[in-house]
């Protein structure tokens, strides 16, 4: 697949009295990795939900390869999502899962299983996923935003709840997915993360783009080594 | 396979493996098989059973349809992050309650009364009226719980709504029911009355089998009443669509409100 194109108009949304986007406007270019990183509540799960039509937004448009996210679904053939957390349901196995998604999909064939295989799911794909721990669950998680070898790639906390071994069989697997044929979009509350997997930076505080773009002219222009100190920087509001 | 055809196969797999679902048909069954057994003649076991099934369908329905869909939040995020619609998804998943719901109810209730069946004369046909009312209590409460998990957020909350709904239906409907009837006993009530039963699909479904039954002399004068207006079949074709409108509306409600809601 050619990786996919990603545009957010004026994107805004209301939960309530709290003002979670306020007017984002966000261009993600074919083919980078791109990490959306702020502070607690500062609208990044919204932001990424509202990608994939899970939150209907208030005002603002998002754009897939140019074409308006409305009610039809069949863009989602292009995205593979990783929520933060993953419940399935109790009393069905990881193997009926691929085979219910497969075949919502109508792919059966050029499936990206490296994912299973490295996390050694197999052994897991058989049990009920009630009797798995959140770690393992978390894997397949991983594994199924990857199968369909999508054009646009979607994590939210992708590391979290994984222990360092798998957390780096996804790292390195983020980081082919460009070559693979897809576009990259995770949030990440580890600087050091941001640092090793994204090309670029969304930066949001309280519902708007403080910075957007390449991760090394923020390092640049805030003259820091490393990329917490210039959050930091920016937080404070010392630099740019 | 359509789109909803594996949603629903996907749901009907994983409630089918509960064991509530397997607790609640087997403990139909036992009732069904006790007031068969020791509750008098097969008539009176039958009138039993129906009030078992007016307090605890509509119970049973309303709360595991709330329960299910509160602990499905993270699998309906999965499936609306792949190429599913909203209508498509929330059709799989009332179905994926009322079909193994109401096929727990039929196969509970329905095996004691086929291997032992008895009763009057009319047997067949009462059993058939329990049967069908039953499945129609579940397509209502079912669709009420869909209703109640998409509107409320918060999980107790939710729980509260629903057993609301059924204490509304079951208890508190007849006791306005009755302060109605000894506020105003020096006017005619018979209209009122009826339009009230009307608006309550377990009272809808109690005349039904009551009257499937003779017993609404039992009932007084407004079941004298009742009997005028029901014994036609123009009468039990309008409960009967009534019930169906019951289910109807909260199950579009609540559609309408799935299209709406933020995951």
């Amino acid at each position: 697949m050619t990786p996919a194109r990603l545009r957010i108009s004026g994107l805004g949304k209301r939960f309530g009295r709290l003002d979670v986007l306020r007017g984002v406007h966000i261009a993600i270019a074919p083919g980078r990795i791109t990490a959306v990183v702020g502070p607690n509540a500062a609208g990044k799960t919204t932001l990424i939900k509202t990608i994939l039509g899970l939150v209907r937004p208030d005002r603002g448009t998002v754009e897939v390869n140019d074409e308006v996210v409305g009610r039809d679904p069949a863009y989602r053939k292009l995205i593979g999502y990783m929520p933060q957390s993953a419940r399935f349901p109790e009393y069905l196995t990881g193997r009926e899962i691929l085979g219910l998604l497969t075949g919502l999909r109508e792919r059966r064939s050029g499936l990206d299983e490296e994912l299973i295989g490295q996390f050694c799911l197999d052994a897991h794909l058989d049990k009920p996923l009630r009797t798995l721990s959140g770690g393992t669950r978390q894997k397949l998680n991983a594994a199924v935003a990857f199968l369909f070898r999508p054009a646009l790639i979607v994590l939210d906390e992708p590391t979290a709840g994984l222990d360092p071994v798998a957390a780096g069989i996804l790292k390195d697997k983020v980081l082919r997915a460009p070559s693979e044929g897809a576009t990259v979009i995770l949030t990440s509350h580890i600087m050091s993360e941001v640092e090793e997997l994204a090309q670029d930076l969304v930066f949001l505080v309280e519902g708007n783009v403080v910075y957007q773009g390449a991760v090394q002219s923020l390092l640049e222009q805030s003259g820091e080594s490393r990329l917490e100190r210039a959050i930091a920087a920016i937080l404070s509001g010392t630099a740019p | 396979m359509s789109t909803t055809g594996k949603v629903l196969a996907s749901q009907l797999r994983n409630v089918a493996r509960s064991r509530w679902i397997l607790g609640y048909g087997l403990l139909l069954a036992l009732l069904t098989w006790l007031l068969l057994q020791f509750g008098g003649s097969g008539e009176r076991a039958l009138l039993s059973l129906f009030n078992v099934v007016l307090l605890l369908l509509p119970l049973v329905s309303v709360v595991f349809g709330t329960l299910y869909v509160y602990n499905a939040r993270e699998f309906i995020e999965m499936l609306l992050a792949q190429p599913v619609g909203r209508g498509t998804l929330y059709t799989g998943l009332f179905g994926g309650l009322v079909l193994p719901l109401g096929g727990a109810f039929l196969i509970g209730v329905g095996t004691p009364l086929l291997l032992l069946g008895g009763g009057g004369p009319g047997f067949a046909g009462q059993a058939v009226m329990l049967l069908s009312v039953g499945l129609l209590l579940t397509l209502v409460f079912t669709a009420f719980s869909l209703c109640v998990a998409v509107l409320i957020e918060d999980r107790a909350r939710g729980l509260g709504a629903a057993l609301f709904i059924w204490l509304l239906t079951t208890l508190v409907y007849d006791g306005l029911i009755l302060l109605v009837t000894t506020t105003f006993d020096r006017y005619p009530l018979e209209g009122p009355l009826l339009a009230l039963v009307f608006l309550n699909p377990v009272d809808l479904g109690r005349v039904l089998l009551l009257l499937s039954f003779d017993v609404s002399a039992l009932m007084g004068y407004t079941g004298a009443v009742y009997e005028r207006f029901f014994r036609g079949a123009g009468g039990s074709i309008l409960a009967f669509l009534m019930l169906g409108i019951c289910a109807a509306v909260p199950f579009f409600l609540g559609l309408h409100w799935f299209r709406r809601k933020d995951f």
